[in-house]
């Protein structure tokens, strides 16, 4: 009879754990992990393509200097800026990652803009190749941009919500997430015109 | 009294009402993605019949041998939706692509908007790169849509698609399975093997309380397993009754506990392209591709 209980008991445990949320709210944890992990490599691609965005444009715009090194500085500023899982929910390491980005941002699109004063490097195939792959990247950063957040959202809801709450106050200790929003910088795309 | 209870009872069921028309997301406004009709779904009157025809049968073989799903829709306008937004919600919706390949991609034309763009899923970013799908929008369909020639644009668009995504994929190993549910019945019937076994040894010849425990353990090793199941969660009941009832009988007439099989059957999701019509397979779309305008 003992081992009845205790069987019964064990089988009340788990379906009592699960109806409370322990395995939806660490689930729920790694789909926004997960979408972090596609926002870094979007954001490292548009970080990829710079260099060689530069040089071309060096090669037709080689006295606008001052708007080159303030791309190449704020790139290299964005490789120091690293979040790992655990900042996620750190407001502060994310308003850094957030303004670094936000300054590459910033800084491409006012490389794009002094571009169109250049016919040549417009019509240059190797320029307007470069310009389609960071229109691409852009999009793909906003797509994942927006998968996160709505990840964040659904896991922060979930860890408040009654009575999955209890669970995360007493069991998991699962903090919520920040948000990663759009920098003021880089809500304006980067308008190209052909 | 009576009529007092009965308009609390009124309050607390419009206060329950309450967080449900907050919650609800708005509807309406969004411009919605038409239904699926086929692989030219040309809603904007754009194409002739004869090209209709022909870029469905081009892409028809093309998903024959590859399994690679390419669509085109045309829209009269986006109505004031962006175009990125727009057409990621439409690949997304129809799922285009196989699941597991994610080897789909859908070339939209927005008439009125002169607009277009070719959204990549993620299986074909590495061959239909947004560099070459910005190359066949800006080489190949805006010149020819620039002159007024949308049947030409569209099918050199389409074939310049297909050569590029041709021979990344093939066919083979591409399960039949629609946009089904995930449905792994393997978990729970191991579960319920190893459960019922242990019932077995604990219980011997008890079959009432075997009985009792195997209904209880079944459906909550259901819940844990496929909890999408929910209130199907409770035909487990009866079949653990069952389980538990044979495994003590089984007990009772060999004489010792454990030493049982369980014959696997009663699950397993039927699932099957709906037949005939083109349907998308599930792909996953992450923002790849190119737009353009004319």
């Amino acid at each position: 009879m003992k081992q009845f209980f205790l069987l019964v008991l064990v089988g009340l445990v788990s379906v009592v754990l699960s109806g409370c949320g322990y395995n939806t709210l660490q689930t729920k944890e790694e789909v926004v992990f997960k979408a972090w992990g596609d926002i870094e490599s979007t954001l490292q691609r548009r970080s990829d393509l710079i260099p060689n965005l530069v040089e071309t444009v060096k090669g037709y715009a080689a006295h606008e200097k001052e708007t080159l090194q303030a791309v190449v500085d704020a790139r290299s500023k964005v490789g120091t800026v690293q979040l790992s899982a655990q900042d996620l929910s750190n407001p502060a390491a994310m308003q850094q990652l957030q303004a670094a980005q936000g300054q590459l941002s910033s800084a491409l699109s006012k490389l794009l803009l002094v571009v169109e004063r250049y016919p040549d490097l417009k019509a240059n195939q190797n320029f307007l190749d470069l310009q389609n792959q960071l229109e691409g990247t852009e999009n793909r950063i906003n797509v994942a941009r927006q998968r996160y957040n709505t990840a964040v959202s659904d896991f922060n809801g979930a860890i408040r919500r009654f009575p999955a709450n209890l669970t995360n106050k007493f069991l998991l200790h699962l903090e919520r997430k920040e948000y990663f929003k759009a920098e003021e910088g880089a809500k304006t795309l980067p308008k190209v015109s052909f | 009294m009576k009529t007092v209870s009965r308009s609390l009872c009124f309050r607390l069921l419009l206060l329950l009402l309450i967080p449900w028309s907050i919650f609800c997301p708005a509807l309406g406004n969004a411009l919605e993605v038409p239904p699926l009709t086929g692989r030219i779904n040309d809603t904007a009157a754009m194409l002739s019949q004869q090209t209709v025809a022909n870029l469905d049968t081009l892409l028809a073989s093309l998903e024959v041998s590859d399994s690679t799903q390419l669509v085109v829709l045309t829209i009269p306008s986006l109505e004031g939706e962006v175009l990125e937004e727009y057409s990621l919600k439409v690949a997304e919706t129809w799922g285009i692509g196989q699941k597991g390949h994610d080897n789909g991609a859908l070339l939209l034309i927005s008439r009125d908007d002169r607009k277009l763009r070719i959204e990549v899923g993620y299986g074909l970013e590495g061959t239909l790169t947004d560099l070459t799908a910005g190359r066949i929008i800006n080489g190949v369909i805006v010149p020819n849509f620039k002159k007024g020639r949308f049947d030409q644009g569209i099918s050199d668009g389409v074939q310049a698609m297909i050569q590029a995504v041709k021979g990344e994929f093939d066919a083979s190993g591409v399960v039949a399975s629609g946009k089904s549910k995930e449905f792994d019945p393997a978990g729970i019937i191991v579960m319920l093997f190893f459960a019922f076994s242990f019932i077995a040894k604990i219980f011997q010849r008890k079959k009432v309380a075997a009985s009792v425990t195997g209904g209880i353990v079944a459906p909550v090793l259901g819940l844990l397993f496929l909890p999408q199941l929910g209130l199907w969660l409770l035909t487990l009941v009866p079949i653990g009754l069952l389980g538990g009832l044979v495994v003590a009988s089984r007990a009772a007439s060999t004489g010792s506990g454990g030493g049982f099989y369980m014959g696997s059957g009663g699950f397993g999701g039927s699932s099957g392209r709906f037949g005939g019509g083109f349907s998308g397979g599930g792909g996953g779309f992450g923002g790849g591709g190119a737009s353009g305008g004319w």
